[in-house]
C-alpha cells in the first residue's frame, strides 16, 4: 500500500519535557491506523503537529507527497487533512446546520464574496443536511450545538471534519466519555468511514481499537515502541510490559 | 434557539427610518431650530463610524481600541488636501477612504497577530502613535488642528456649505455605506467573520484563511471610518488631533456597546443616544458625563444586549 502520511524523526519539546521524541511513522492510504499509549504519552501532541496547530521543533511531515511541516492549519485542511478534537470544539451557540454549513463553505471556497446573501445559497445547507444524516443528527439540525448530548457533540465533531472531505482524518479519542450505547454507535460510524478516507485513530478503548484498526502503533514517552497488526501488538512483549499490562490478559481470555 | 447568522432587515423599519430622516430638514425648518439639523448630521456620521467598528467588535469578535485612528485619518486627509487646493469631494473623500484603508492594512497586519487583551492594547498603541504624529505636524496645525478653508466642493449643483444639503449628502452616504455593510454581514464573507467570532481555531481547522478574513474586515472597517472622518471634517470645518485620541476610540466603543453589538443597527442607535444625551444633559449640568456614565452602567447591567435589544422581537441567543 502507498503511504499517505509520513512522519520523519519528529521532535516536540515543552521546556524540559520531550513530548514527541523522534517519531517516525507511516500511515498507508486506505488503512485505519490506531495510535495507542498511556496518558501523557504524547498522542494529542502528535495529532496537533500533523494537523498543523503545533509546530514541531525538528523532523518532517509529508502528506500525500507534499512536505507540510511548515504549512498552516487551513492549507493542510484544504489539502485533505482533517481532525477532530479530544475536547470537542464546536460553534456552541450556532445550530447544527450552521456548524456544518461553515465547513462546507470553507471547502467550496469563494469566502471573499461580499454581496450575495449566503442564507440563500441552498447548496451549503443541502450538503449540511446530508452530512447531518451521515453522523446521525438529521433530527437535530436546528438545535444549538451546546444543547446536544455529549455523544451527539462527538458526532457533530466528526461531521465537521467530514465536511472538509478529508483524505486523512485524525480522530483524537472519539469514544472519550461515551456510554456503552453511544460508544457502539460511534464505532459503527467510524467503521463506516473506512471506505471514504484513511484514519489515524487515537483511542484508549482497546476493544474498539482491536476491532477497527488494520495496524496499531504504540507510543510511550513520546516514542513509538512498536507498530504492527492488532494480533502482533497483542502479543508484543515490550508493549505488554510497557503499556497493556493486565488489560491484554482479559482480552486474550 | 440557536444564534442566527443572517441579520434580517425589516423593510418597514428601514423605510420608516429613512422617511423620517428625509423629513427632518422640513421639521427643523418649520420649528426654526436649524441647529438640530447640524446635530443630526453629526449623529449620522458617528453612527456610520460606530457601525463600521461593530463589523469588527460585534461580527468579528475583534475589540479594536484604536478605531479613531482611521476616523481621524479620514478627516486629516480632507483637511490637508484642501489646504493644498484639492477640495473636490469626489477626489478628497475617496482619497480619505483609501488612506484610512491603507493605515488599517498596516496596523491590522501587525495587530491581528495578537488576540484578546493584547489586541486591544496594540490597536490602542497604534492609534496613540498616529495621534502624536498629527500633533507633531506643525505645518498642518499641530495641536490646534487644521481648519478647512471651506467645505469640500461636490459640484452637481450641491452646495455643501448649506447645512441642509450637507445633511442630505451625509444621509445618502451613510445609508449607502450601511447598506453595503449590511450586505457584507450576510454574505459568505460575513458568515465566515461571524464564525471566527464564535470559534476561531475551529474555523482555521475546517479550512478558512482566518487571518486574511480578519484583515479584510479590518481594512473595510477602516475605510468606512475614513469616510465618516471625511464627513466629520466637513461638518466641524476642521480636522484636529482630538479626532484620533484614544478618548475618541473609547467613545466609538461606548456607542457600539450602548446600542448593542448583536444587532446591525445597534451602534447607530448608541451613537444617537450618546450624542443626544451629551447635547441635552450638558445644557443643564457641567457634570453631564456623570449622567451619561450612569445610563451606560444601567444599560450594561440591565440590558446586556444593548439598547437595541429592547426592540427585539425575540432574542436570537436563546
Ligand atoms: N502545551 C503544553 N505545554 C506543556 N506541556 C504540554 C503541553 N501539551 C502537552 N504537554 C505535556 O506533554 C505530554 C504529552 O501530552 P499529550 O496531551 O500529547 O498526551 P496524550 O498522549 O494525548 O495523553 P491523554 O491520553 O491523556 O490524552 C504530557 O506530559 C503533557 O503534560
Ligand atoms: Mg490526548
Amino acid at each position: 500500500m502507498a503511504e499517505l502520511l509520513h512522519l520523519d524523526a519528529l521532535v516536540k519539546r515543552f521546556g524540559g519535557l520531550t513530548a514527541t521524541d523522534g517519531v517516525t511513522l507511516d500511515v498507508a492510504d486506505g488503512e485505519i491506523h490506531a495510535l495507542i499509549g498511556p496518558n501523557g504519552a504524547g498522542k494529542t501532541t502528535l495529532i496537533h503537529q500533523i494537523a498543523g496547530s503545533l509546530a514541531p521543533d525538528a523532523g518532517r511531515i509529508r502528506f500525500n507527497g507534499v512536505d507540510v511541516t511548515r504549512m498552516s492549519l487551513h492549507l493542510r485542511t484544504q489539502l485533505g487533512l482533517a481532525r477532530s478534537y479530544q475536547v470537542v470544539s464546536l460553534f456552541r451557540r450556532l445550530s447544527v446546520r450552521d456548524n456544518l454549513a461553515f465547513a462546507v463553505q470553507a471547502r467550496t471556497g469563494s469566502t471573499f464574496q461580499f454581496w450575495r446573501a449566503a442564507a440563500d445559497q441552498q447548496p451549503l445547507f443541502d450538503e449540511a443536511r446530508e452530512l447531518a444524516a451521515r453522523v446521525d443528527l438529521a433530527d437535530r439540525l436546528d438545535a444549538p450545538a451546546r444543547t446536544l448530548a455529549h455523544g451527539e457533540q462527538r458526532r457533530l465533531e466528526i461531521g465537521l471534519a467530514l465536511a472538509t472531505r478529508p483524505r486523512l482524518l485524525l480522530l483524537d479519542e472519539p469514544l472519550a466519555g461515551l456510554g456503552p450505547e453511544e460508544s457502539a454507535r460511534m464505532v459503527d460510524l467510524v467503521s463506516g468511514l473506512r471506505s471514504h478516507c484513511t484514519l489515524l485513530l487515537v483511542e484508549h478503548d482497546m476493544d474498539a481499537v482491536f476491532r477497527l484498526a488494520d495496524r496499531v502503533s504504540v507510543l510511550v514517552n513520546g516514542r513509538i515502541i512498536a507498530t504492527g497488526t492488532p494480533d502482533e501488538i497483542r502479543v508484543h512483549r515490550e508493549v505488554r510490559r510497557a503499556y497493556l499490562g493486565d488489560d491484554v490478559a482479559v482480552h486474550d481470555a | 434557539m440557536a444564534l442566527q447568522l443572517h441579520h434580517r432587515a425589516s423593510p418597514a423599519v428601514v423605510v420608516t427610518l429613512l422617511a423620517a430622516l428625509a423629513a427632518l430638514p422640513a421639521i427643523t425648518h418649520a420649528i426654526d431650530e436649524p441647529f438640530y439639523l447640524v446635530l443630526a448630521s453629526r449623529i449620522l456620521l458617528y453612527a456610520l463610524a460606530a457601525t463600521s467598528l461593530n463589523l469588527l467588535v460585534g461580527f468579528g469578535g475583534m475589540v479594536s481600541f484604536g478605531h479613531a485612528a482611521f476616523f481621524g485619518t479620514g478627516a486629516y486627509v480632507v483637511a490637508i488636501a484642501a489646504s493644498h487646493g484639492l477640495d473636490s469631494a469626489w477626489t478628497a473623500w475617496p482619497l480619505a477612504m483609501g488612506v484610512a484603508a491603507f493605515a488599517a492594512l498596516v496596523i491590522g497586519a501587525i495587530s491581528l497577530r495578537t488576540r484578546g487583551v493584547y489586541f486591544i492594547m496594540i490597536t490602542l498603541a497604534f492609534a496613540q502613535m498616529m495621534f502624536y504624529v498629527f500633533v507633531s505636524l506643525k505645518a498642518y496645525g499641530g495641536e490646534d488642528g487644521l481648519p478647512l478653508p471651506h467645505r469640500s466642493v461636490a459640484g452637481a449643483g450641491l452646495d455643501l456649505k448649506s447645512d441642509t444639503t450637507f445633511y442630505y449628502v451625509t444621509l445618502a452616504l451613510v445609508a449607502a455605506a450601511s447598506g453595503l455593510l449590511w450586505r457584507l454581514v450576510n454574505s459568505r464573507f460575513g458568515r465566515a467573520l461571524q464564525g471566527i467570532r464564535e470559534n476561531e481555531t475551529r474555523m482555521e481547522a475546517v479550512g478558512f484563511p482566518v487571518y486574511r478574513i480578519k484583515l479584510a474586515a479590518f481594512v473595510i472597517a477602516g475605510a468606512i471610518a475614513g469616510l465618516a472622518g471625511a464627513l466629520a471634517a466637513n461638518q466641524s470645518d476642521m480636522a484636529g488631533p482630538a479626532m484620533l485620541h484614544w478618548n475618541q476610540s473609547g467613545t466609538l466603543l461606548v456607542m457600539v456597546i450602548l446600542g448593542g453589538t448583536g444587532r446591525f443597527l445597534g451602534p447607530a442607535l448608541g451613537a444617537a443616544v450618546l450624542l443626544l444625551l451629551e447635547e441635552f444633559v450638558s445644557a443643564y449640568t457641567m457634570h453631564w458625563q456623570f449622567y451619561v456614565g450612569a445610563v451606560l452602567l444601567a444599560v450594561v447591567m440591565f440590558l446586556p444586549g444593548g439598547l437595541a435589544s429592547m426592540f427585539a422581537g425575540r432574542r436570537r441567543d436563546g
